[in-house]
């Protein structure tokens, strides 16, 4: 958002980026499930200097009434970044942007949930950004899944999301704000691991048809590395060090 | 059946190949995969999931401690631990010579009372019917409520009812479990109460050690020496 260095070397001649990854490395990222006493479901993820807060209520009561369905149990999510969450205050309520990334992040886990067996009920999701440094519909998406799980709420399979892009004509993984801001593109991505399906796929910026494909197995790459992580938080929180 | 085991996370293939797919599974292609965080169980010709988390849902015939939410001229709302309220008819208390006008609900069970009750029906379509006109139901006039984890019942109970006879046996206390996960302790004397309580709440913490039933009986035996 301004001010911003036009002349930064996203990428320089050793292929070492901005923030010294390799094309095909992700930032640090570490899930915890559970944490949070009062929701059903909860985790806490740092992807790079992203930090992100989820907890799921549910399945319980709809209100207001009328949303709820007889055939089968609604997903409610809300995705929100808090004021000091970027460098400058963020104003709390709901931006556009906020409101399309929750039903972004909602549609990316319908697949996943198995809401059919629980009619006339809902699933809150509450997702809060507490610090936001690009990427941050992909660590949501993935936290998201964690605390759903956490929850008991069957799904098909876990959500693991990413994104892929493209800087100085270089396809590569993992866009942080930076290479978000100054880079050609930026593809999210949600996956399902186990199905092998993708659930989420935005794309910003331009890409020829070979850079596309690139993007998406770079992303589907990133996926499974994210999932192992998932699959570890999991681990951990309930199977104590016996986790495989 | 010890080493057919496994830990899963939701999206992981418990086996492949002509098992009927059971509690917390489901069948794509001739893989079986997980819906849960839990333990797979593999028998002879079925697979299931035994979840570590989630919320109570309502099964015909369970056994449930309820608290009583609200009530109208005919019928009582009794907060069950699930996502669906308990439904509770005032015939089903006063007989069927119940009459509106006459009967006050009050009388019987009023907001706040606990009941073990009976899931007498319940689908998909409509919210449980419970009873509590049965041998052991009823109101509950006193103990203390625990509250544990749904999933973690059936470890508390134990095989066979193991866990929760050693721990009576302990503590003296009678123990009512809801398949709701919330459990009555009743006992005469306050370190038994003490005691049971204890032991219903590690077993909520500690349900997936191996070991658990010798950790427990350590504990009840050391207490009550001292």
């Amino acid at each position: 958002m301004g001010g911003r260095d036009a002349k930064m070397v996203l990428l320089d001649e050793n292929g070492i980026r901005c923030d010294g990854r390799k094309i095909d490395e992700p930032r640090k990222i570490v899930i915890k499930a559970g944490g949070l006493k009062n929701a059903d479901g909860s985790a806490y993820i740092e992807f790079g200097d992203n930090k992100i807060l989820v907890g799921v209520f549910g399945p319980r009561d709809v209100h207001p009434k009328h949303m709820s369905d007889t055939d089968t149990g609604i997903l409610r999510v809300r995705y929100h970044m808090e004021p000091f969450s970027v460098d400058e205050r963020k104003r709390p309520a709901p931006s556009r942007r906020e409101i399309e990334i929750s039903k972004v992040i909602k549609e990316a886990l319908e697949p996943a949930v198995m809401l059919e067996n629980f009619p006339r009920t809902a699933v809150d999701v509450f997702i809060e950004i507490l610090q936001a440094d690009g990427g941050t519909r992909c660590a949501a998406l993935t936290a998201a899944s964690v605390a759903l799980a956490d929850a008991g709420i069957p799904m098909r399979d876990m959500v693991a999301a990413i994104a892929s892009g493209k800087v100085a004509d270089t396809v590569i993984l993992d866009v942080n704000n930076e290479e978000d801001q100054a880079g050609q593109a930026d593809m999210p991505i949600g996956y399902m691991p186990s199905l092998e399906k993708i659930t989420l796929l935005q794309l910003d910026g331009v890409l020829t048809p070979e850079e596309y494909k690139k993007c998406v197995e770079v992303g589907v790459e990133g996926c499974k590395i994210v999932y192992e992580l998932q699959k570890k938080a999991l681990n951990d929180k309930y199977f104590g060090k016996k986790g495989d | 059946m010890a080493d057919k085991r496994k830990y899963v996370i939701p999206g992981d293939v418990v086996t492949t190949g002509p098992f009927r797919p059971e509690q917390n599974v489901i069948l794509d292609g001739n893989k079986i995969i997980a819906t849960a965080v839990g333990i797979s169980e593999i028998y002879d010709d079925s697979v299931k999931v035994i979840p570590l988390a989630g919320k109570y849902i309502p099964k015909i015939n369970d056994l449930v401690i309820g608290k009583v939410n609200s009530h109208t001229s005919l019928s009582w709302e009794v907060d069950v631990n699930s996502c669906y309220v308990g439904f509770l008819p005032a015939q089903d208390v006063f007989g069927r010579d119940f009459s509106a006008h006459a009967d006050e609900l009050t009388s019987k069970l009023k907001t706040g009372d606990l009941v073990a009750a009976r899931i007498a029906n319940f689908d998909r379509t409509r919210d449980p019917l419970i009873t509590i006109g049965d041998r052991d139901l009823g109101k509950i006039d006193s103990g203390e409520l625990v509250e544990i984890s749904p999933s973690k019942v059936p470890r508390l109970i134990g095989k066979r009812g193991s866990m929760i006879q050693m721990i009576e046996e302990g503590t003296e206390a009678a123990i009512t479990i809801g398949q709701n996960g919330w459990v009555v302790v009743s006992c005469e004397s306050p370190e038994g109460l003490l005691k049971a309580k204890k032991a219903i709440q590690m077993v909520n913490e500690q349900a997936h050690v191996a070991n658990l039933t010798d950790q427990i009986k350590d504990m009840l035996d050391k207490k009550g020496e001292s």
